[in-house]
């Protein structure tokens, strides 16, 4: 604390009183509010908040709160307090905040929205970034992705002291943390491949090998480019480590992107002297993260929520889903932070949902209704999931996908309890 | 997607009859890897279901651009792309010559977006530098001074003989129809070409500024490219529009509500 300068201390004191305002005042769970004013007060906030701290940034288009939450868990195994933006407030403000929240602890973890990650790089002198995947995902207001990958190439490139953790099974990510001096790279996987079809180098279609779980290899027949080759690997339910052994990873969350998430979380707490032994006990422990993935009782049904914002993030939700025929509800906005484009839609594809039951929610269902009318997926429109709620058998379970401000219209109708 | 996809006949037929002797289409969705930004492959899914709804068989083929056009299909479909992917596939395309080559032997083209500009004679490069494009619709585009996102509405060219568009656009292109080719529609919201009009066509090629999948939400588009396929098409029934129609009517309410 004492390392602040007294504009910061000033400046941070007065956000944190704005963000127990606003939690009293029910606006929010006060992890952005704080920080918005403490920044106005002091624009080098988040330099100062972060000096002397180790800080690992996350950064991805899906997985980057779950892997920032599961990487917190596992540096739980050193017995030391740890700043983390754990409500997924992932710009500026949220960075400070949560860093003002925990300015005694040594270590911070945060979760960064993908255009941020040079700044943040900059402003936090990161001491590792984990680089996850990068997929399309709300076009209207984000940059492309091919240009999103340039600009973490080239900050990367100028900060040598960073370590990287980055999935090498992801084409563009390979590109951008190739920047980087000092690169671990993990064999994550990667379902989503719409968008690296082409060498990220020079343009050349990529040669891909076919699905195998574990080890995909891909290369550009023009210019070289190839995946690294990797010290993790996600092989199917476990990890095998830089020594080649084998862990079960049996997590409490669900699907393949949480394992993917897991390793990339191992590899990270082992940047930090964290073996797998002592990493892995932790990282179970989490159940659930920002409502995802509990299933909570709602009149004698159990309902589970699962986020998907955006292609890839659907393709790994189904994934997660019940076995057929456990009915699934969708639910779809297209509110600013969503996007307000619902296109997308249109790469995902539902035949998956084909043999459940599926009813359709969110402010955008008729875009949801014809996309399924297109996949020949029967469907039944309900006003609001809690109606979908009523019409599974009591005692029956319902899994329900939904968008970003769709997901967080499901947890306030259902009192936060999930 | 790397592979050739054969949808079967998943949606079932219904009554109606195409032009006599076309009984299948071909359609091709040229260069996926390169053009495929925002759900593109909408454009594919509509026209299959619009066909196969009519009893007409189709064949569907996503060539890649290591691939070769196929000269002989009957429809061709050109989606959005990032700028260094839509240079990379109109180097690729010029060098190719099939599409260009389809659409002189009278082959019905609809192009998205990036897609739209490559098919003219030139787009803007990744630094507004002019680039050579594919000559099949006589357009030519530049880079605007600001990026176009949002919902489109525009009347089309009544000669078109179909209801007002609706979409969504996200571009930062300025394009002008030259004397071989028409303005495709009158933007009443949103920009489309930057100069009041949106999209342009002429004989069998069309394109838009209305990304992804902009035939879902504009059916009658779909079926003027079908019938320049196939020849005048049967109506379909209620029930297989009913679900299009609504969410057709709620976007037109909601943004001329704006």
């Amino acid at each position: 604390m004492s390392k602040l300068q007294l504009r910061a201390r000033v400046a941070t004191s007065i956000g944190g009183a704005a963000s127990r305002v606003s939690r009293l005042a029910g606006r929010g769970d006060g992890s952005v509010i704080g920080g918005v004013i403490a920044l106005r007060l002091e624009p080098r906030l988040l330099s100062q908040l972060a000096a002397g701290k180790q800080i690992v940034l996350v950064t991805a288009t899906n997985g980057k709160t779950t892997t920032t939450r599961l990487i917190t868990a596992a540096l739980g195994a050193l017995g030391q307090r740890v700043a983390t933006n754990a409500f997924g407030a992932n710009m500026e403000a949220g960075l400070a905040a949560a860093l003002g929240r925990e300015q005694d602890a040594p270590f911070g973890v945060l979760e960064v929205d993908e255009k941020y990650v040079p700044y943040v790089l900059t402003a936090t002198a990161a001491r590792v970034a984990a680089l996850l995947n990068l997929s399309r995902d709300q076009m209207d207001r984000a940059a492309e992705i091919w240009l999103v990958a340039r600009r973490w190439r080239d900050a990367l490139a100028d900060a040598p002291d960073c370590q990287v953790v980055a999935n090498a099974d992801d084409p563009l990510i390979a590109w951008a943390a190739s920047g980087a001096k000092q690169v671990t790279w993990v064999a994550a996987g990667q379902r989503w491949r719409e968008d690296s079809w082409c060498c990220p180098e020079c343009g050349a279609h990529l040669h891909r090998a076919e699905h195998d779980g574990a080890g995909h290899g891909w290369q550009c027949g023009e210019c070289g480019f190839a995946r690294p080759a990797v010290s993790w690997t996600l092989d199917g339910s476990a990890v095998i480590d830089p020594a080649g052994r084998r862990h079960e990873l049996e997590l409490a969350l669900p699907g393949r992107a949480n394992r993917a998430n897991a390793v990339v979380a191992l590899a990270v707490a082992e940047r930090f002297g964290i073996s797998v032994e002592q990493a892995l006990p932790e990282v179970r422990k989490v159940t659930s993260v920002a409502g995802r993935y509990t299933t909570v009782q709602r009149r004698g049904r159990g309902v589970r929520l699962l986020l998907a914002k955006n292609p890839a993030g659907w393709l790994e939700a189904f994934d997660v889903l019940a076995p057929a025929p456990v009915p699934v509800a969708l639910a779809v906005n297209a509110r600013g932070p969503d996007g307000r484009d619902t296109s997308w839609l249109w790469d995902v594809d539902y035949r998956h949902l084909r043999g459940r039951q599926v009813f359709v929610a969110g402010e955008r269902k008729l875009d949801l209704a014809v996309r399924l009318e297109a996949d020949g997926v029967p469907f039944q429109l309900v006003d609001g999931v809690d109606k979908a709620v009523d019409l599974v058998d009591p005692g029956a379970t319902l899994d329900v996908i939904a968008n970003y401000t769709a997901f967080q219209q499901i947890r306030t109708a259902f009192g936060r309890t999930a | 997607m790397s592979t050739p996809q054969t949808p079967g006949a998943e949606h079932g037929s219904l009554p109606g009859q195409a032009r006599p002797g076309v009984s299948s289409l071909r359609l091709v969705w040229v260069y996926p890897d390169l053009l495929s930004t925002y759900g593109d492959r909408g454009n594919l899914l509509v026209l299959e279901r619009r066909a196969q709804l009519r009893g007409i068989q189709t064949e569907s083929i996503c060539v890649n651009s290591d691939q070769p056009v196929p000269r002989q299909a009957d429809i061709y479909l050109l989606g959005g792309g990032e700028d260094l992917p839509q240079i990379l596939a109109a180097r690729r395309l010029r060098a190719d010559g099939g599409l260009a080559a389809a659409a002189r032997d009278g082959a019905v083209v609809f192009a998205v977006c990036a897609g739209y500009q490559l098919v003219g004679l030139e787009f803007a490069g990744e630094e507004g530098q002019p680039l050579p494009g594919l000559e099949i619709l006589d357009i030519s585009s530049g880079r605007g001074e600001r990026r176009a996102v949002g919902e489109v509405l525009a009347d089309v060219d009544a000669a078109l003989g179909a209801p007002r568009l609706t979409g969504f656009e996200n571009h930062q292109g300025v394009t002008r129809a030259g004397p071989g080719a028409r303005p495709l529609a009158k933007v009443t919201a949103g920009i489309g070409n930057g100069d009041g009009t949106e999209g342009a066509y002429a004989g069998r090629v069309l394109g838009t500024y209305l990304h992804g999948p902009a035939l879902v939400r504009n059916p009658a588009v779909a079926d003027l490219l079908l019938g320049w396929a196939a020849g005048p098409l049967p109506e379909l029934p209620d029930e297989a529009e009913q679900w299009g129609r609504l969410l057709r009517d709620e976007r037109l309410a909601a943004v001329s509500g704006q």
